[in-house]
């Protein structure tokens, strides 16, 4: 948070650079860690009765409406970009939604989805377990003899995973119908042309399962991570938030691009 | 908790009210807001070195952080086409694909998230921490009027930042592209440039950078509003936080969609 400019000239900006670099890496060690300890966490299950289930409330059902509402404008402006290109250039766009489908299914659906969730569970996490950071309820908690990470980072972690699937299949079927209306009603392209899931094989579900699951568990244990680093008053709450919205739309992105090139090479195996 | 748990045995139709006022009440307060901001601006008076600071604060030390998610960006967006490419072995489309989504959709839209998460966050956790600690009350009582001194600045740093934040994020991830589609598909970077350069228009790159301009506006128009909204210390602002960044993210969806309509 330092506003001064910092010094300029070859040598300070390589170390800066270097800098940076060290601490992405210490950053990666840690969350590892931090993901380690979280399923010792899960497995030893000590935590409140019926936590699971009101985390699971929080983020699934109270997302509910904000993935309808991204997801289906989205996915209207996917097929609305893709069909005014295809015109242009081809002119036929009886493939485009198998082949929206396919690309839905794959990446697009989970990473926005999971993009989605980590602006609003993530801050959420963080921002909650910032403020019992502050006002010293996590100290009292230790003091109780309870890891906190077992008592609040295991419940939001499950119900994550569990819930970020549920969103995700959630989302894709409101992406693909918002879609499918717009191909409709803009393009006179017929619905039966447009929902057709030929295209959809199981590499294509497993690589979004896997995309899922990987996004559901990077999300809890990172913006936990900020929220319980979170110093000061209101500063470091409002901090931590803002770092745990970076932290995990970063590495959604980043998990995104290495599962896709992993699976780009399993298919060229396959072939 | 609790109060989620009575929320949901509450009938669904109070709850949908609820919800609906609750919108109503935000959309209104940020469209008031968004008059008053226009109002300091139509001669446009501002403290320059507020808005410098704010411009140097929220673009130049942004920099990282967009280039790092444009590159990535550029790499998935390759794969996905490289998918296609192995199927029907289509090496000069590439670089148009990639080009096409990246310039008026992925880029504008994902720069934006990231912008939202960075600057538009932290915009919220500071003025939330000025109000909550009344220093937005003592500026009005110096008769400051904190509109024309804090949120002017930011207002037009954040629309003009993230306009340029974009221009490079384009390019950042249009190397990107070129990068990864040599060393995953083998296509060569000549083949992926004028691929791109031989099927877009100019407007496919104005079109996008148009968007990005309103969702600096928006950005900055939601996280200033619920920074100056916060109530009740720490929590209130860790909530203030989470709330702009959720707004945010809904207006930058609604906001591209009716642009993706208006705009050629």
């Amino acid at each position: 948070m330092s506003e001064d400019r910092p010094a300029t000239g070859p040598r300070q900006r390589i170390e800066r650079l270097g800098a940076a670099a060290l601490d992405g890496l210490a950053a990666t060690g840690q969350l590892a860690g931090m993901l380690g300890a979280t399923w010792r966490g899960v497995v030893r299950g000590r935590r409140p009765p019926g936590e699971v289930a009101n985390q699971m409330f929080v983020v699934g059902n109270k997302s509910l409406l904000f993935v309808a509402v991204t997801l289906g404008f989205i996915g209207m402006v996917m097929v609305y970009q893709s069909c005014l290109q295809l015109e242009r250039i081809t002119g036929d766009l009886s493939r485009i939604g198998p082949e929206f489908l396919k690309l839905l299914v794959q990446d697009f659906g989970p990473t926005i989805t999971a993009l989605m969730l980590a602006t609003r569970v993530g801050a959420g996490i963080a921002a909650e377990i910032g403020s019992m950071v502050v006002t010293e309820q996590v100290d009292a908690l230790r003091m109780s003899g309870v890891t906190p990470i077992d008592y609040l980072i295991a419940p939001r972690f499950i119900a994550c995973v569990v819930m970020g699937a549920v969103l995700t299949v959630f989302g894709v079927a409101i992406a693909y119908l918002a879609g499918g209306l717009t191909a409709w009603s803009s393009f006179d392209l017929n619905p039966r042309l447009f929902f057709d899931p030929s295209r959809v094989g199981f590499l294509d579900l497993g690589l979004g399962l896997t995309k899922t699951l990987c996004y559901g568990m990077a999300i809890p244990v990172i913006s936990g991570a900020c929220g319980l680093r979170a110093r000061g008053g209101s500063e470091g709450v409002g901090a931590a938030t803002t770092a745990a919205v970076i932290g995990s739309s970063l590495a959604v992105i980043a998990l995104d691009l290495v599962i896709s090139g992993v699976g780009l090479l399993l298919v060229g195996h396959g072939r | 908790m609790t109060g989620a748990r009575r929320a949901a045995l509450r009938s669904p139709i109070e709850t949908l009210g609820a919800t609906a006022m609750q919108v109503a009440r935000e959309a209104g307060g940020i469209t008031l807001l968004a008059g008053r901001v226009l109002r300091c601006l139509v001669p446009p008076s501002m403290d320059g070195r507020e808005l410098t600071r704010n411009m140097y604060r929220m673009g130049n030390r942004s920099v990282p952080i967009v280039a790092l998610t444009a590159f990535f960006v550029g790499g998935i967006m390759v794969i996905q086409a490289g998918m296609y490419v192995r199927q029907f072995n289509a090496t000069g489309l590439v670089g148009w694909g990639a080009g096409y989504a990246i310039f008026r959709e992925i880029g504008p839209v994902l720069i934006a998230l990231m912008f939202s998460g960075r600057v538009g966050s932290n915009n919220t956790a500071e003025l939330g921490t000025m109000t909550v600690t009344e220093q937005l009350d003592g500026l009005r009582a110096l008769a400051i009027d904190p509109i024309r001194y804090l949120i002017v600045p930011r207002v037009v740093a954040m629309m003009v930042m993230l306009f340029i934040l974009t221009v490079v994020g384009d390019l950042v991830s249009i190397a990107g592209g070129m990068l990864f589609s040599r060393l995953l598909i083998g296509i060569d970077p000549s083949t992926f440039y004028y691929s791109l350069v031989d099927n877009l228009d100019w407007i496919d790159f104005v079109h996008g950078l148009v968007k990005s301009a309103v969702f600096g506006l928006s950005i900055a128009l939601t996280s200033c509003y619920f920074g100056v909204s916060v109530r009740g210390g720490a929590v209130g602002v860790g909530r203030a936080v989470n709330a702009a960044v959720v707004a945010a993210a809904v207006s930058i969806m609604l906001l591209d969609f009716f642009l993706t309509f208006l705009l050629p």
